[in-house]
């Protein structure tokens, strides 16, 4: 009996996985050109205002941000873990790593939550009246950071929920996780989210602090 | 004629006479067509919803033609004329242009045309719909809350600080509109590297093949960019917060990199899956090979890479620098060379064929001719003193008009009723199909050739109040225009008769030599009876040895057989 991973119009399974990981890096490669607008705007505006740039990253919170780091490394790897495991019939050990990968994006979003509490007590939202800065470019490096950070987080929501599908929809067959490409891509995808996070990481806390 | 196509594919026909299953009849019901899965009705169903909103952009443009009739701004007011234009533009480019060819034909023929089942991601094809639609209630939904006056641009300070309109809900519904032509493009992308059968190497691909994986790699690195530049444009909008705002440090150049850095390639999105219909289309119609072949492959990549290269000929007089003018200048020409030299091999195939004067071969040549001068005259603006002289002039106007419309929409009738008969199995009447044909050409011509004229002599765009002696040149416009509507609206006459009256089509009523015609039309729920298997290059419309080209005098007189 074909397994029922197995969907219209694969032939087989192996095929089928091989286009969906296909279909997840082109979709990788559209989702790093939707970033690129905002790694291009903040590229320009720190060129032009450079200093204020620096200024204005010495106003976040690098606690936040490296433990933040830290916790989304640790959950790609976990994720690693959970993706090779599946494919290697190691279901129970895949179904434990998909939940503490999902706890690790839930702890990121938690930290993230109180670190916004902090900004918008620090009055740091650049639309709002009350802005503390009064360099033009640090206007400027907020907004941006408020744009990354709630896009990534949407992001990393949206991936939690892929995890999460992952588990729910193997409860009762193991063996699916294995079949279906769809722990792999959600990997891919997870590892992408990741990467991201490393890059927005150096952009918004590493400015002004060496 | 019996070796046309022989050799070139080795399949069995079912003998299908009675046979009444196809992908039409396969159910019946509303909810069987909007939670199908397959190809060939998701690209009906693009096709109906590209053209209600075809006839939205059509109605706003009458209006604001009617208005330019004469010098003064009296139909309607100043701020309608804005909303008026500004929803021709988001309407036709977003909800009719983009998708037009590659959502409609491109669904619909891909997979048949490459002997696959279906698309790689039918499920996500189908999500790709859905989210065209979600898109397109914004932008309804936006017009009827009372329109948008930024022009299709949204150039910010204006969109994100000054203006009225309902700025967020049409950028809204052109966001997620753009996300449906992403996931179109890694569909057809995944089907094209995944699903093609046995013997289908990428050079045994037909043109349209390569004209929709070129479009779909520009559709998938481009639309994320205007996507991402939408959202930062309504973050300031909505939270104001300074991204664009020059009083706040920010940088409306920067709006305008990234705005034409999707909307340039965005053409190309238009025009290449046009390129891809005419070659089907010239070939069949001259019973000739392609010209060519590897080069129109090379010359379509070509036209996606340099066309990301070029987008800063759109900012000539925006306050760029004078180095990146002369760059931006430079790569323009260089991306007209692969467009003309693909001018030049469809011309080198009609060459010696053995022409028949089709309605989709006249609409055709309609699309040479005006995507020549289109071209051409892009050439003038991408000369950077000219371009101080025209920019923002009808010159503009009209030069992207014979683009877009004069050669995307020339070869979209084209395509529609190439595959009319594959599509609904059968035959329209073919006397009104050529009138129709030849109307959309004189009518295009006397729409917009005296745009040229009058942009050139100053007349600037975007204005409904303008100098008296530019009017004979607007009332020509506004003449051509309802000739130009009447050729839209014939169409939707002889093909909706054709349904009930139609002859039937038989498979291959052209006896043309894609795979999609070695089926039956209209094609079977799953394309194929019997998988087919490919053993020849495309377009074997005569064999290597008795082409038109071997019995031809020079040659034989060449080799002194005379
Ligand atoms: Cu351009």
């Amino acid at each position: 009996m074909p397994s029922v991973a197995l969907r219209e119009p694969w032939q087989d399974l192996g095929h089928q996985r091989n286009s969906a990981v296909l279909g997840m890096w082109l979709f990788l490669g559209t989702e790093i050109l939707f970033f690129g607008g905002i790694f291009a705007g903040y590229s320009v505006y720190r060129f032009l205002h450079t200093a204020d740039f620096l200024a204005a990253g010495r106003e976040t919170n690098i606690y936040y941000g490296s433990v933040n780091t830290l916790v989304l490394l640790v959950s790609s790897f976990v994720m690693s873990l959970g993706s090779r495991a599946a494919r290697a019939g190691l279901f129970r050990f895949a179904r434990l790593c998909f939940p503490v990968t999902a706890v690790l994006g839930m702890v990121f979003l938690t930290l993230k939550g109180f670190e916004y509490n902090d900004d918008l007590e620090k009055h740091l939202f650049p639309g709002a009246s009350g802005f503390p800065l009064p360099e033009a470019g640090a206007g400027l490096f907020w907004a941006f950071y408020w744009v990354a950070t709630v896009v990534h987080t949407i992001h990393l929501t949206v991936g939690i929920g892929a995890v999460f599908r992952l588990q729910i929809l193997s409860r009762d067959d193991p063996q699916w996780l294995n079949d279906s490409p769809s722990a792999e891509v959600t990997s891919l995808y997870w590892h992408f989210v990741d990467c991201i996070w490393v890059f927005l990481y150096a952009l918004i806390y590493l400015p002004g602090r060496s | 004629m019996s070796d046309i196509t022989a050799g070139a594919y080795e399949y069995s026909r079912t003998p299908s006479i009675g046979a009444v299953d196809n992908y039409l009849t396969h159910g019946r019901t509303l909810r069987s067509w909007l939670v199908t899965t397959d190809h060939k009705r998701i690209g009906i169903l693009y096709a109906l919803s590209i053209t209600v909103f075809f006839f939205i952009g059509a109605i706003a443009m009458a209006i604001v033609r009617l208005d330019l009739i004469t010098p003064a701004p009296d139909l309607v007011s100043d701020d309608t004329y804005n909303k008026l234009f500004t929803l021709h533009g988001i309407v036709m480019v977003w909800f009719f242009l983009i998708p037009s060819i590659p959502a409609t034909f491109g669904n619909f023929m891909l997979p048949l045309m490459i002997g696959a089942k279906d698309v790689a991601f039918p499920r996500l094809n189908l999500t790709s719909w859905y989210l065209f639609v979600i898109g397109a209630l914004f932008t309804i939904g936006c017009i009827v809350a009372g329109g948008v006056d930024t022009g299709w641009t949204f150039y910010t300070p204006y969109s994100s600080q000054y203006s009225h309109g309902f700025v967020i809900p049409a950028a809204a519904g052109v966001f997620i509109t753009g996300f449906s032509s992403i996931l179109t493009g890694l569909n057809f992308i995944t089907t094209i590297h995944s699903l093609r059968t046995p013997g289908m190497h990428w050079f045994r691909l037909p043109l349209f093949v390569w004209a929709m994986y070129t479009t779909s790699a520009v559709m998938i690195l481009a639309t994320p960019v205007l996507a991402m530049t939408l959202l930062l444009m309504s973050a300031e909008r909505f939270f104001g917060i300074p991204i664009f705002d020059p009083a706040r440090g920010g940088d409306p150049l920067l709006f305008q990199h990234l705005f034409w850095f999707y909307s340039h390639p965005a053409v190309y999105i238009m025009i290449l899956p046009a390129m891809g219909v005419v070659s089907e289309i010239f070939t069949c119609y001259a019973r000739r090979r392609i010209f060519g072949y590897s080069f129109m492959v090379y010359c379509m990549v070509g036209i996606a890479v340099v066309g990301f290269f070029v987008w800063g000929h759109h900012m000539f007089v925006a306050g760029q620098s004078p180095f990146a003018n002369l760059v931006f200048s430079f790569m323009s020409f260089v991306v007209a060379v692969p467009s003309a030299i693909k001018v030049f091999n469809w011309t080198a195939t009609l060459y010696r064929g053995q022409i028949t004067f089709e309605s989709p071969f006249l609409y055709c040549l309609g699309f040479l001719w005006l995507f020549t001068f289109g071209g051409l005259t892009g050439l003038v603006l991408a000369t950077v003193p000219l371009d101080v002289h025209l920019t923002d002039t009808y010159f503009v106007v009209a030069h992207f008009h014979y683009i877009m419309v004069g050669g995307s929409v020339s070869a979209f009738f084209a395509a529609l009723h190439y595959w009319w008969p594959k599509i609904t199995g059968r035959m329209y009447d073919e006397a009104w199909a050529r009138f129709a044909a030849i109307l959309m050409f004189f009518g295009f011509n006397l729409t917009f050739f005296p745009q040229f004229i009058m942009g050139y002599a100053g007349m600037p765009r975007r204005y409904h109040a303008y100098a008296p002696e530019f009017q004979i040149f607007h009332v020509l416009s506004t003449a051509g225009a309802a000739v130009l509507g009447a050729a839209y609206a014939l169409p939707a006459l002889y093909l909706l008769w054709s349904l009930r009256r139609g002859e039937r089509a038989g498979p291959n009523p052209w006896c043309a030599t894609g795979l999609e015609w070695q089926t039956e039309s209209p094609p079977p729920r799953d394309n194929f009876r019997t998988p087919p298997v490919v053993v020849a290059a495309p377009y074997q419309y005569h064999s290597e040895t008795h082409g038109p080209d071997y019995q031809h005098r020079d040659i034989e007189r060449a080799q002194g057989t005379v």
